[in-house]
């Protein structure tokens, strides 16, 4: 197949004009192609016998395919080869991105970059005494967080019923998790229930609503679900418990633990106090901060001790349901998957919608699926006015 | 053809027509495997008008030409080899590689390019011809673009400012009869090149671009003119192009007929058969001189074939005379 | 050094040019008996004749080419156009020949054109003629683009002009050349493509050229009754611009504020800008900021015109909010 245009990758062969054991001359029209552009005609720049076709009519190939061959006339031929020859390489042109510039002498002023900084005043860190590891010794977001963790790292903690500190060994933490599920699994007869429910009156009540936002105030889905979850707890009370020797100890307030994955691996919950009580503002903001301290090993003990029941999203991954094991001694945690466009019936009709799948794990010592049903009942039921939350 | 022909100026002539014609067909041929790349444009079937033209140029003379001007080039005397080299990209091309086909340029010939903006070329021949006429040089500048340019408002432009200024230029308007796909009854209200040049005031007159014969003599005629100091002139070979606009052209907007009454009436056959005809081309001379060409355009594709690439380090290399980046 | 205003001082170049070099000769729109549209060429004629002080139709795009081509055939043209407006009808000749051709021919042909236009806004000449698209140019490799901004520079960046071996644009602000300043006019050519530093300050550095200069300096003298000492960067040359001292003085006052006469999407003032993010992110105590032309056509009636344009009030305004401490 010819390469006919500068942009031309394909064709399709349409007709042979010449036949096997027809006789070719260089100049004559061999074949019809259709490109881009329209029916191009073939060429051949040998002269012979058509010995065999390649391609057929109605077949879309790429240029440089062999499409037939000719045997030549007289000696061999000289150094050009007629078709397929290789598509020459072109040398590799480096992409024009100016070199990085040797910035002018900066005096004594710290390299700190500004999400640095930003970080550091949350964290209490002065940037200038972190040692920096990004270009020319800039200080960097990590290097605060790490600074921050070291600093925290220092005394021992003295209450380590969960997870510990993040920043701590990676190694130690597995242990406490691995520690913490096994027994879990070994002393908390769960069960699993799952629930569909249609996020479309969210969403779209949190599109408007964070139009009406400044862009650093802006809610995420996420804490929409936290909070229905805080308040249908109050409908569904002995899920929010913590189990203690024989019995459950019914929890008056609703702190919920937030499942939160660290960059260097591991897991911590760390509680959002007051969950049900907090505006989704509050809440938002609550939750970001959780979320930076975890990572940047701020977290205070008593979070990490605090949860009454968890919640984990795992959407993010793609996960379609999530299966959780409860963290003793809680003894419920709820599971979000991704949100995803599915088939719903509203009113006998067939209508695309927003899903995602809420799902109980619980302790069948402490509460029976008709209960946990309910509970999922009321996320649903609450998910629907969610100008209410 | 009353007078009998030199036979070395006349088999000179065919010559130069057959290497630019079997220097394409070659083109062509390395196109479709890749080896030429971006636009080819191919001279095929006028190449009457660039060898008869340059008949009347001295090597002292500046020629403009356009994106289709392999002809050109080879008729002014560049290598075949820097030529086809430039096509492939190579460091040995006559532009160093960074133009291509369509962007031939030998500053010791005075070929300024190998210009792609239609009609972009006519200035500059104005400012070459103006920097003679200020400088004292008694040299012409040949301009070449085709019936496409004469819609664009440069043509109206250069015309007006030569003859304002009486500077030495000779507009050789190439008229094809489309430019591109859209044929010239289709552009222009008024389709005599030479009115149009008349109404600048610009005597011009058109020739048979298919008889090199003609070409030539009509050539000789009007550099004389603006080698004497009479201003500007404006020749219009009428002539075809038997190939598509480019490579990738499926000829939608001509006619097989008008096609194949054209190819009646090729330059390199009519030629030949005036040669003939005159006792001047004997069989064995065609032949030869077949086989001469055959060796050069051999040559040339070796050359280029085996040429170096230009080092990408030397990629800003003259955006600038100072070799800085800016 | 000598009192004389911009329009002097560009003419006392071309009429340094004219006479020191026989290769030099000034073309273009009404420059010769007219005397030029901005009186620039005044006299010229008389003194240097016909032949080297040439009336062109209004031709702008053939009579640039033709400037291209007489450079390529051994001359030193320099081709004034009028106004930046009417340059756009020979943009095609700016940008697919004059840029391209030493690159394109593989280094065998040279372009040692000058081209002189009139920029800028400021006169109520409403939206046709009050353009201010120099920074289009600079977007163009293989060309030079300056800008003067003092009577001084009008001098010495068009003598400078014409001893480079490429093409090289000349951007005289329109409002300047009735303003006067001290003027060398024994000294050589400038210096293309080093800025200069036309005040010292500490707090921000005010990033600027032709004819917003002026105004620059000006708000410069409003903060320092205010106590706010603000460093004026002429750039001078927009094209290559000069890196090196934009962002030496954004080291020292940590703040930027870059003031440009085109309009703020895609515009000089974004280039500039871009390059103090990548040279002097760290050296910065606050986020780049920039004061361009509203994005209008430039309206007619003045008190809207000069709403459009950066003025020294609203530049001193954007270095004081930069400068603001909350709390």
């Amino acid at each position: 197949m010819p390469i006919l245009g500068a942009d031309m990758v394909a064709g399709t062969l349409i007709a042979w004009r010449k036949q096997p054991g027809d006789r070719v001359a260089r100049g004559d029209i061999i074949a019809e192609v259709e490109t881009e552009k329209g029916l191009i005609d073939v060429e051949v720049f040998a002269s012979g016998v058509l010995e065999r076709i390649v391609v057929q009519p109605g077949a879309t190939v790429p240029t440089g395919t062999v499409l037939a061959l000719i045997r030549e006339d007289g000696p061999a031929p000289a150094a050009m080869p007629a078709v397929a020859a290789p598509v020459v390489t072109a040398p590799v042109v480096p992409a024009a991105v100016e070199p990085a510039r040797v910035e002018p002498a900066p005096g004594e002023r710290k390299r700190v970059s500004p999400l640095a900084r930003k970080v550091a005043a949350r964290l209490g860190v002065d940037p200038d005494t972190v040692g920096g590891t990004g270009p020319g010794g800039t200080v960097t977001r990590e290097d605060v967080e790490r600074a921050a963790a070291e600093r925290q790292a220092g005394p021992a903690p003295a209450v380590a019923p969960a997870p510990a500190r993040p920043r701590m060994d990676v190694a130690r933490m597995r242990q406490t998790i691995a520690a913490a599920m096994a027994r879990s699994k070994r002393e908390i007869p769960h069960y699993y229930l799952a629930h569909p429910i249609d996020l479309h009156r969210v969403l779209a009540w949190l599109a408007e609503e964070n139009a009406r936002r400044p862009v650093t105030d802006r809610l995420l889905y996420g804490v929409v679900l936290l909070k229905a979850v805080a308040l249908a707890l109050r409908e569904v009370p002995e899920l929010n418990a913590v189990w203690r020797g024989e019995r459950a100890e019914p929890s008056a307030a609703v702190h919920v633990g937030v499942a939160i994955s660290l960059r260097g691996g591991g897991l911590v919950a760390p509680a959002l106090h007051d969950a049900e009580r907090q505006p989704l503002g509050d809440l938002m903001r609550a939750f970001r901060d959780l979320v930076q301290r975890a990572r940047s090993g701020g977290l205070r003990s008593s979070e990490l001790s605090d949860p009454t029941i968890t919640v984990t999203s795992l959407g993010e991954q793609g996960v379609e349901r999530v299966f959780g094991i409860i963290y003793p001694p809680q003894v419920a945690i709820v599971g979000f998957g991704r949100i995803a466009e599915r088939p719903w019936v509203v009113d006998g009709a067939v209508v695309p919608r927003p899903v995602v799948t809420a799902s109980l794990s619980a302790d069948h010592r402490v509460s029976d699926g008709h209960r946990g049903g309910l509970f999922l009942a009321a996320v649903e039921r609450l998910l629907q006015s969610p100008e209410r939350l | 053809m009353s007078a009998s022909i030199d036979r070395d100026h006349g088999l000179g002539l065919l010559r130069q027509m057959v290497l630019i014609r079997r220097f394409e067909e070659k083109a062509a041929e390395l196109y479709t495997v890749g080896k030429i790349r971006g636009f080819l444009h191919l001279y095929i079937g006028e190449e009457a008008v660039a060898v008869g033209t340059m008949q009347a140029l001295t090597p002292e003379d500046n020629v403009v030409a356009t994106y289709r001007e392999h002809g050109q080039a080879l008729a002014r005397g560049m290598e075949a080899g820097s030529v086809m080299a430039e096509m492939y990209g190579k460091a040995g091309g006559c532009s160093r590689g960074r133009g291509g086909s369509m962007h031939l340029f030998d500053v010791s010939r005075r070929f300024y390019g190998g210009h792609a903006i239609v009609g972009g070329g006519l200035p500059v021949a104005v400012g070459l011809a103006l920097a003679d006429a200020m400088r004292g040089r008694p040299a012409v500048t040949a301009c070449f673009f085709g019936d496409g340019a004469v819609a664009e408002g440069a043509f109206a432009e250069s015309l007006n400012l030569a003859a304002l200024w009486r500077l030495p230029v000779l507009f050789l308007c190439e008229n094809n009869l489309y430019a591109m796909g859209t044929a010239l009854e289709r552009h222009q209200a008024q389709t005599d090149v030479v009115r149009k040049a008349e109404a600048a005031g610009v005597p011009g007159e058109a020739v048979d671009g298919m008889d090199v014969l003609a070409v030539e003599a009509a050539a000789r005629r009007a550099a004389e003119a603006v080698r004497g100091g009479q201003g500007p002139r404006l020749l219009e070979a009428r002539t075809y192009r038997f190939r598509a606009h480019s490579m990738y052209d499926p000829d939608l907007y001509r006619a097989g007929d008008e096609i194949e009454a054209w190819k009646t009436r090729d330059p390199v056959v009519l030629f030949t058969a005036v040669l003939r005809g005159q006792g001047v081309l004997g069989e064995t001379d065609l032949a030869a001189m077949e086989t001469s060409v055959a060796a050069e355009v051999d040559a040339a594709v070796a050359e280029a074939e085996s040429g170096p690439w230009e080092p990408v380090e030397d990629l800003l290399k003259d955006v600038y005379t100072a070799p800085v980046d800016r | 050094m000598k009192k004389m205003t911009y329009r002097e001082a560009a003419r006392s170049a071309l009429r340094q040019a004219l006479a020191g070099d026989p290769r030099v000769f000034l073309m273009g729109e009404d420059v010769g008996r007219y005397g030029g549209a901005f009186a620039v060429s005044h006299g010229l004629l008389a003194e240097f004749g016909p032949e080297r002080v040439r009336d062109t139709p209004l031709s702008e795009n053939t009579f640039v080419g033709a400037g291209i081509g007489a450079a390529l055939g051994g001359l030193r043209p320099i081709v004034e156009v009028m106004t930046v407006n009417f340059s756009l009808l020979s943009l095609d000749q700016v940008v697919n020949n004059a840029a391209t051709l030493r690159h394109m021919s593989g280094g065998q042909l040279s372009v040692p054109l000058v081209v002189r236009m009139a920029t800028g806004a400021g006169r109520q000449l409403a939206a046709q003629h009050s353009h201010s698209l120099e920074g289009w140019y600079a977007h163009v490799p293989g060309i030079t683009v300056v800008a003067p901004g003092t009577a001084d520079d009008a001098r010495a960046l068009l003598l400078a002009a014409l001893r480079e071996p490429d093409p090289v644009f000349v951007f005289e602000h329109a409002a300047l050349y009735p303003m006067e300043g001290e003027v060398d006019d024994t000294a050589g050519p400038g210096e293309i493509g080093r800025a200069a530093v036309r005040r010292v300050g500490t707090d921000l550095s005010v990033i600027t050229y032709g004819g917003s200069l002026p105004k620059a300096l000006a708000a410069a003298d409003l903060l320092a009754a205010e106590g706010i000492t603000a460093e004026v960067v002429d750039l001078r040359t927009l094209r290559p611009l000069d890196t090196a001292t934009i962002l030496a003085s954004v080291a020292r006052t940590h703040r930027a504020l870059v003031v440009d006469e085109g309009w703020r999407t895609g515009s000089l003032a974004a280039e500039v800008s871009a390059r103090i993010m990548e040279g002097g992110f760290y050296d910065l105590d606050g986020p780049v900021q920039r004061l361009c032309s509203a994005e209008v056509p430039m309206p007619y009636a003045r008190h809207m015109e000069d709403a459009a344009l950066p003025q020294p009030a609203t530049i001193a305004a954007a270095a004081r909010a930069m400068l603001r401490r909350d709390g």
